[in-house]
Formats: C-alpha cells, structure tokens, sequence
C-alpha cells in the first residue's frame, strides 16, 4: 500500500457534452458538423462550468440542438428562442447562456425578438444556422433564400428579397458578428469559442448545408476547387487577401470596396484594407458585410466586429444593486405600510 | 348677517367629479378618496378614464370622471347613481347626468356654460335654461371666475390659473361634506416643493373653494358622514393593481424566489409594471419586452432559473401569449400570467371593464392544457389572491392564470394592512441531489421537481414536444401521450384539495342562490343584502378558483332550486357550471364595458322570486 494519492484526470472532453438520445438529422445534414464542433471547442472554453452552461432553441431542424447537449436545455416554441434566453440570462446572470436557430426561426417569426435582442446587447450566444430553406416544414423559401428561388411555395421563384443577417445584426446593435462556416471545422471552432469569450450578443452566422432542400447551396465557398478564391478569411490587423495564390485583395475606390489583382504593377499589397475587428465605427464592418451579395466578390468568414458595451443582464443587475444599496434591502412592512394610512380603534 | 348653516347627517354618499380629462378630475377625486379614509368612512372608488389622452377641450369624448361611494357603514361598490355631480364644462354634464339620482346636487361652473362649450357638449339648447334638469338641485358656481379671484395676485398666467380650479372644486366639497382640507394641504406642500409658485396657488384656491362653501348663500346644508366601524387595525386605501404588485413582493419575499416580471404595457395593466419597476430593492426585475410573446417567453427562461415568474396584460396581450402558456404546461414551470380584463373582442374598449375572457384563460390554448386559473373578487383581495398564486404555481409546478378586471384594478377600497410577519411563507424546495433524479420524477402531487441550471449534475432539457413521463425524454409514443395529457389534467384536478370550499353566504337555506365569479362580488353582495333587508330570502356564492372548481362546487348548486350567475360577458361562467354540474343556471349578463350596478341584480333576485 502506498499513500499515494490517485489523482483523476477531471478534464472534461466533448463527450461528455454528447446525450444519450440518437442525433436525427438526416444524413449529410450540417448541423452534425456543427453538433461536433461545438462539442469539440466546449472542454476549451476558459472558466464555463458545464452545469452553467444552458442551449435554448426555438422551432426547426437546427433546434432539437439542444437534445443533443448535455447540458442544461430548453427546446422552445418558434421563434422565441432568444426571449427565453433573455429571461434565463437577466434572472440568472452567471449562466452561459447559447442560442441555436435556423434561418426562419431567427429572421422570420422570431426575427422582432432577435433584433431587440442585438439591441440591448444581452449577454447571449446566437449560433444562426443558416441553411437559406424550410426543412423541418419540407422545402419553403425562407427569409434568406436568394430571390427566384424555386421551392414548394414559390414554383415560379419566389418575389421576396433576402436578409442579410450580418448586415441586421450589425444594424441591430450586436457588439460581435461573425459568420463561419459548418464544412470549415477548425474556423468554425475557432468563432465558437471567439463568441464564448465575448460579454455581450455574440452573434455567429454559420452557412449550414440542407442535403434534402437546398444541397449545395454553399459548395462554392466550401469546395476546395472554389473555396480559395471565393472566401475572404477576416483576421483583425492582417490585409483582406484571398484567391488560391493569396494574389487577390480588396482596395477601396471611392467608398466602394472592390477586389482587385495584387502585384500586376497596378496594386501594391500597401493598397489592401486591413481589417479592423474592433473599430468602435460600424462602417467597415457594414460594407463587408454586403461584400455577401455582390456576386463579383468574394463572400467574407471571420469576426466583422467586435466591440466593448456594457450588457443589458449586468445593467439589470446593477441597478438592483444600486437601488438596493441606495434605498436599503426590501423592507416588507415599509412597502405595505406605504402612504396615507389610518387607525381604526 | 350671516346665515348658521345646518348640519345634516347622512349614512352613505357617492360623488362623482367630472371634467375634461386635463381638469385634474382624477387627482381631485383621489385627493377626496385619500381624506375620505382617514376620516374612517368606508369607501369603494371607480374612475373613468376617457379612451384618448387628451382629446379636443369641451367635448364629451374627453370627459374624465372619478366616481366616490364613502358610507359610515359596510360598502361594497362605488355606488350605483351619484348622489352629486360636479360638472366642470357642459360636456362633463351631458356625460353624466343619466347616471345621476332623482334629485340629485349638481354643482356646475356655470363660467364654462357658453355658447362655444355648450356647441362642442352638443347642445342645442342650454340645459339650464331649457328645463332639462329638472328634478335635479343644480347650484351655479361661478368657479372660474373665483379661482381667477383668488390667484389674480399670484404671478401666475391665466392658463395656469385655468388649472388650479379643481382645487377651488375640492376645496368647495369638502366644506359641503365636513372633510378636513388639512391633508390635501400638506399632499401639496409635497408635491410642488420644486414649483412653490404652483403649490401656494392650489393652496390658496383649495381655501378660497372651502371658505365660498361657508360663505355663500347658495349652499344651505352640510353633511358630515360619520367613520364607520370597520375591524381594528391600521388602513390604506389601495387599487387592485396597487394590492396586486405589492402582493407578488410579499410572495417572493415569502417565497425566498426573485420576483421577475416580463411584460408590455397595456391598459389596464400597465400600472402593476409601473408599480414593480420600484421596487428593485426587493432585487425585483422587470423586463419591458419587445412584445407580449417576448414578455411572456422571458418569463418561462426566468421561472426555468428559479425565479418568481410573472406576466402581465389584458385580452389581446393575453391571446398573444397563447402559445407559450402551451409552452408552460408542458414544460411543467410555474409562471403566473395576469390578465386584468378589459372589453373584447380585438381591441375593444381598453378602458371599460369586463369579465369576457374566462373562456379564453381556462380553455383557450391548442391540446389540452390546463391551468389554474384564479380571480380575486375586489381591490384589496389582489393582495391575497397573488399569495395563492405564487403558492399554487410553485407548489404544483404549474402555470396559473389571473383573472383581474378593469373595475377592481383601477377601483379602490380600504385595506386591512396584515402584519407582515403573520403572512406565511411559500416554501419552495428546489432539487439538487443528482442521485435518482430525472426530470419529470413526481411526487405525492403529481409535481416535477425544480432543478435550475448552475446545479452540477442535474443536466436536463425540456421543451414543448411531448414528454415521457419520468425520464422527460421527448416521446411520441401514443400510450405515454395520453397518459401525459391524463397525468397534467389530474395534476390541476388535485388542486381542489388543497383550496378553500365554496363558501355560501347570507340565506343559506334560501330557494335562490347567487353565484358570481371575480370583480363583480361587490355588486352581487350589495343587491343580495338590500333583498336581504326587504325580508327576503337569498344565498350568495362567489366563486375565486375557476379551475379547478372549490370541491364542494356541485353539492353547493344541488342544493339550490333556483340559481342567478350574474356576469359582465355572454355566461361564461354559466356555461362550465353547466357542463360540468348538469344543473340550471339562470344567466344574467351585461355586456356594456360598466360594472353591475346594484340595482341591476337586486330587479332580476326580486323578479326571480316573484317567480318561485
């Protein structure tokens, strides 16, 4: 016998963050690869106990999420999901709390409590999974489907315009926006725990591929053949290159950003625009976040910005303190004896 | 010299002030209210609000009135016709004076009868010259003029003369009922410390109305209304909305849950969030949602971490909110949702009351989901009933739906104030032993337990699909759906044994009895007693737990041959009686956006008996 003590390797892995129910999305779904990711970027995340940490969703594909955490959930009714969250996360503020949508959940019926949510920059994590079609109803046109769009509800292309969820969020007030994607694993991991980190609404857009509805939608930006000179890869402090030699960049002419050949003797890469995550302004943030519909340019992946506020859940809880240490702990008899009372003898 | 003026005892006034809605009809008539208590009267209050904020001076569509029964006995409604009006314009007159009693006391300011005011009431003619009034003692003030009298050295402008006349009005009607001016003095002092130019000049026209009321020929009577004799103890004058939201403190304070209120604003509710935004060092949090679904929503997040979760709002918040009401039962969370009701349907008439949505809060969600649903049954019993609400909610794991109204919302009442270490408490036990749990485990109540995120090893989800009992995995196994369906409706069921029996008041062994639900108690209790008085025998029953019904609710209607359900919608309640009892119920309805009046049900019990 020895006095050894045995000590137990307590790291927690992303198994540990698997249930035990069957994962039912269909085959070659995205949501498995962004399932994993997450369940793989978890053990990482500095200072969240997992019992802190709570998935709430709404309605659709992506929002049996939290069924396949084991971690605190809740599974929501359509579109709800991140008034919920707000409740959960301003009652209870040392929470981790995580949203998972799809695209017509979060823009469409839920899209009034999204916005406000940015807004007040609440102390959530928004993971959009954008998919850009209806899959839990079967195949309709969604708020972000491109316009044309042939689907059951629009045999003759659809007549909506899309939303640019970056360009909403940014203009929603969210204090970080970035967009990943669910095929590049490691960048996708890289934005989870990014928005982990971050106090405030963190917002990750993720193109999240529909294999029965809409496959292929974004084979473009994940094919290796394509992806290179197609995705703008955002690093703050670095020069906005791509292509599949690094040769390309996006200068600006006039107040327009445009994409250009580097090193022909015409642009120099001194011309290339350095990204700036944090710039307190929201004008680069806005202009490549419309980079996304302008089919001459590359689609840009990474943080779009990243800024410092104070959130809307730790100036709930401020103020109860505030009030508390100014008037003095609740006194129930003061509250119920309040204004003119009188004596009956 | 001067005349000594005789004193006149009287046992039970109503006056009703009315203006145009910037007169300070309101203020007036809760400052008469506010001196009325503490002289000792009894007292029930109900304002009118006109439907627009301010609307164009003059007209009848924005008259503001403020309606004040005070007896020297027992009351229990803001009386049915006023006894005196004080009618500041001609449009306040028109409004009114159906209401009023035969010989009712008019007080007009006649400065405000011109012919411009007269055209905008709609008058063709003037109702003081044209013999329209008469039957009523109308008195000419010329309050106006007076008040410009009275301030013509104040510094202050002609408009802002114009708005301390209701003081001159006030301080007029207290020298006519004998009420001390002494509080509403030092109410002022308070309110205009930062404006003292303002506050000397309601001062002085306060006194220059009272010392007119001695002065002048045209009142030859005062009346004094002697305290009445209510239980001992220590009193305010409170509205349901006020009794409400001190009532939900009380219970997170006697809960040991923080209080979290998510809600959008909606007359007639919005004064419980104006109320409970004060009170965050109670550690009370209020969210002021982006709509009612987001109000409602953030309450089930917050009741999911353990807090005392409500929600308030009216009919359209309430139809809104639907869904996630769905969402609470199945997820098995205690929230309270209130719904003070107001006229339906869609919009309707936001500032009048009713009693339409019964239907809507027992029923009126998809599937079958049931839920307690509760209705206090005057002002000061909201305090009560929000106890029992927190209680019942946290205690069974269950979402309970509270039913106020407009009229008892807005209406006042004095108020026993309960010692506040003779409330009992609401114990909760939250879940934290990891060995053996399970999320939909339940106990001798059938209730799940209560386990909040942050507690290690309790990791669990819930949701709106369908749950396996025990495990609470989703499920969609036919058996287990409709043992779910069974086991939630046997959960709510239970209850009628953990609340009070029905209780049956006044005749009990009478032919006839009463039975009323919610905010119309005073009106039923006021015309059961007068044919009571007249010799006649009626039972009164009044029902404050609508799902489930008290236990004793069908052996109660059995015993009866004869039973009246007086209700301000289209017999609602008379319709579950009847489906669930197989008994006779002799609906009688009025669906006008305006209480009972006493009266009202007194002819339909007095015509009831003729019959039997």
């Amino acid at each position: 016998m020895t006095d050894k003590i045995e000590v137990k390797d307590l790291k927690i892995t992303a198994k540990d963050f698997a249930t035990d129910q069957d994962v039912r999305w269909c085959p070659g779904c995205g949501d498995y690869s962004i399932l994993a990711q997450v369940q793989r970027s978890f053990p990482d995340l500095v200072g969240i106990k997992k019992e802190n940490i709570v998935w709430i969703s709404g309605i659709g594909c992506s929002s049996r999420f939290p069924y396949y955490m084991n971690t605190y959930g809740f599974h929501g009714i359509h579109g709800r999901a991140p008034a919920i969250a707000t409740g959960v996360k301003v009652s209870h503020p040392e929470l981790s709390v995580w949203v998972a949508a799809g695209d017509g959940d979060l823009l469409s019926i839920g899209g009034n409590h999204f916005i406000h949510t940015c807004r007040r920059n609440v102390d959530l994590k928004i993971l959009l999974f954008n998919n850009r079609i209806y899959g839990l109803t079967k195949g309709q046109y969604s708020p972000t489907s491109e316009k044309g769009k042939i689907t059951k509800t629009s045999p003759y292309g659809s007549v909506d315009y899309p939303f640019n969820p970056i360009s909403l969020a940014l203009g929603s007030g969210a204090t970080f926006v970035a967009r990943s994607l669910d095929r590049d694993t490691k960048h996708l991991q890289e934005m989870i725990k990014r928005a982990a980190a971050h106090k405030g609404t963190a917002f990750v857009e993720i193109f999240q591929n529909c294999s029965i509805f809409n496959d292929g939608a974004f084979d473009i930006l994940t094919d290796k053949k394509t992806k290179d000179d197609n995705v703008l890869v955002l690093e703050h402090g670095k020069p906005m290159i791509f292509g599949v030699n690094k040769n390309k960049g996006i200068v600006m002419d006039g107040a327009k950003p445009k994409a250009v050949e580097i090193g022909n003797g015409k642009f120099r890469i001194e011309d290339v625009i350095v990204h700036d995550e944090f710039d307190e302004s929201p004008v680069l943030a806005t202009l490549l976040s419309n980079l996304t519909e302008d089919p001459t340019m590359p689609t840009p992946i990474g943080v779009f910005r990243q800024i410092t506020k104070p959130t809307y859940d730790g100036e709930v809880e401020a103020q109860v303190n505030s009030v508390t240490n100014k008037k003095g702990k609740g006194d129930l008899e003061k509250v119920l004896f309040a204004g003119n009372t009188w004596q009956v003898n | 010299m001067k005349m000594e003026k005789e004193i006149l005892e009287l046992s039970d006034v109503t006056v009703r002030f009315a203006g145009d809605s910037g007169d300070g009809m309101q203020l007036t008539g809760m400052q008469f209210t506010n001196t009325t208590a503490l002289v000792g009267n009894d007292l029930s209050t109900l304002p009118d609000y006109p439907a627009e904020i301010r609307a164009p001076i003059g007209t009848t569509y924005g008259v503001s009135g403020f309606q004040l029964h005070f007896s020297s006995m027992d009351i229990q409604t803001p009386g049915d016709s006023p006894d005196v009006l004080v009618a500041m314009n001609p449009a306040a007159l028109k409004v009114n004076v159906k209401d009023l009693k035969h010989n009712a006391y008019i007080i007009i300011n006649i400065n405000a009868f011109d012919s411009k005011n007269l055209k905008l009431a709609g008058y063709e003619t003037n109702p003081l010259e044209d013999g329209s009034l008469e039957g009523y003692n109308v008195i000419q003030v010329p309050l106006s003029k007076l008040t410009n009298k009275a301030l013509e050295a104040s510094g202050l402008s002609a408009k802002e003369i114009g708005r301390c006349k209701n003081f001159f009005a006030l301080g007029m009607m207290y020298w006519l009922y004998s009420r001390p001016f002494e509080p509403t003095l030092k109410w002022i002092k308070d309110k205009f410390k930062d404006s003292p130019l303002i506050g000397s000049a309601n001062e002085k026209a306060l006194m220059a109305g009272y010392y007119f009321g001695e002065n002048t020929e045209l009142f030859t009577t005062r009346y004094q209304v002697e305290p009445a004799k209510l239980p001992k103890g220590v009193y305010r004058n409170i509205s349901g909305n006020e009794a409400l939201a001190i009532g939900f403190v009380t219970a997170s304070v006697k809960s040991g849950l923080p209080l979290f209120l998510g809600s959008y604003p909606i007359t007639p509710a919005s004064d419980i969030l104006h109320e409970l935004s004060k009170h965050k060092n109670f550690g009370v949090r209020t969210f002021q949602a982006e709509d009612e679904i987001a109000a409602i929503t953030a309450s089930i997040g917050a009741a999911f971490t353990g807090a005392l979760a409500i929600t308030t709002t009216s009919g359209p918040g309430l139809a809104l909110k639907t869904e996630a009401v769905g969402l609470a039962v199945m997820t098995e969370l205690p929230i309270i949702i209130i719904d003070v009701q107001r006229g339906g349907p869609s919009t309707g008439l936001p500032k009048k009351t009713e009693q339409s949505d019964l239907q809507q809060a027992i029923n009126g969600r998809n599937g079958e989901a049931p839920v307690v649903v509760i209705a206090p049954s005057t002002p000061a019993e909201c305090f009560n009933m929000a106890l029992e609400a927190a209680r019942l909610a946290t205690k069974y794991m269950v979402p309970v739906l509270y039913l106020s109204d407009g009229y008892i919302a807005n209406g006042s009442e004095p108020w026993l104030i309960p010692n506040p270490e003779e409330i009992p408490e609401i114990s909760v036990k939250f879940r934290t032993e990891k060995e053996g749990f399970a999320p939909y485990l339940r106990d001798e109540n059938l209730t799940r337990p209560w386990a909040l995120p942050g507690t290690p090893g309790l990791e669990h989800r819930l949701g709106g699909l369908e749950k396996a009992n025990i495990s609470g995995n989703v499920s969609y196994d036919p058996e287990n759906h409709e043992f779910m369906v069974r086991l939630r409706a046997q959960k709510v069921k239970n209850i009628e044994n953990d609340i009070p029996e029905l209780e049956v008041t006044g005749d009990i062994d009478a032919d006839l009895l009463v039975i009323g639900w919610g905010g119309t108690f005073g009106s039923i209790s006021e015309a059961v007693t007068r044919v009571r008085k007249n010799g006649k025998k009626v039972a009164q029953a009044h029902l404050k737990y609508l799902n489930p019904f008290p236990k004793n609710t069908e052996e109660v209607l059995k015993r009866y041959k004869h039973i009246v359900c007086p209700e301000l919608n289209m017999g609602q309640l008379a319709k579950f009686l009847k489906a669930e009892y197989l008994v006779d119920i002799d609906s009688f309805t009025k669906i006008q956006g305006l209480p009972f009046k006493s009266s009202e049900i007194e002819t339909k019990i007095e015509n009831v008996l003729k019959g039997i």
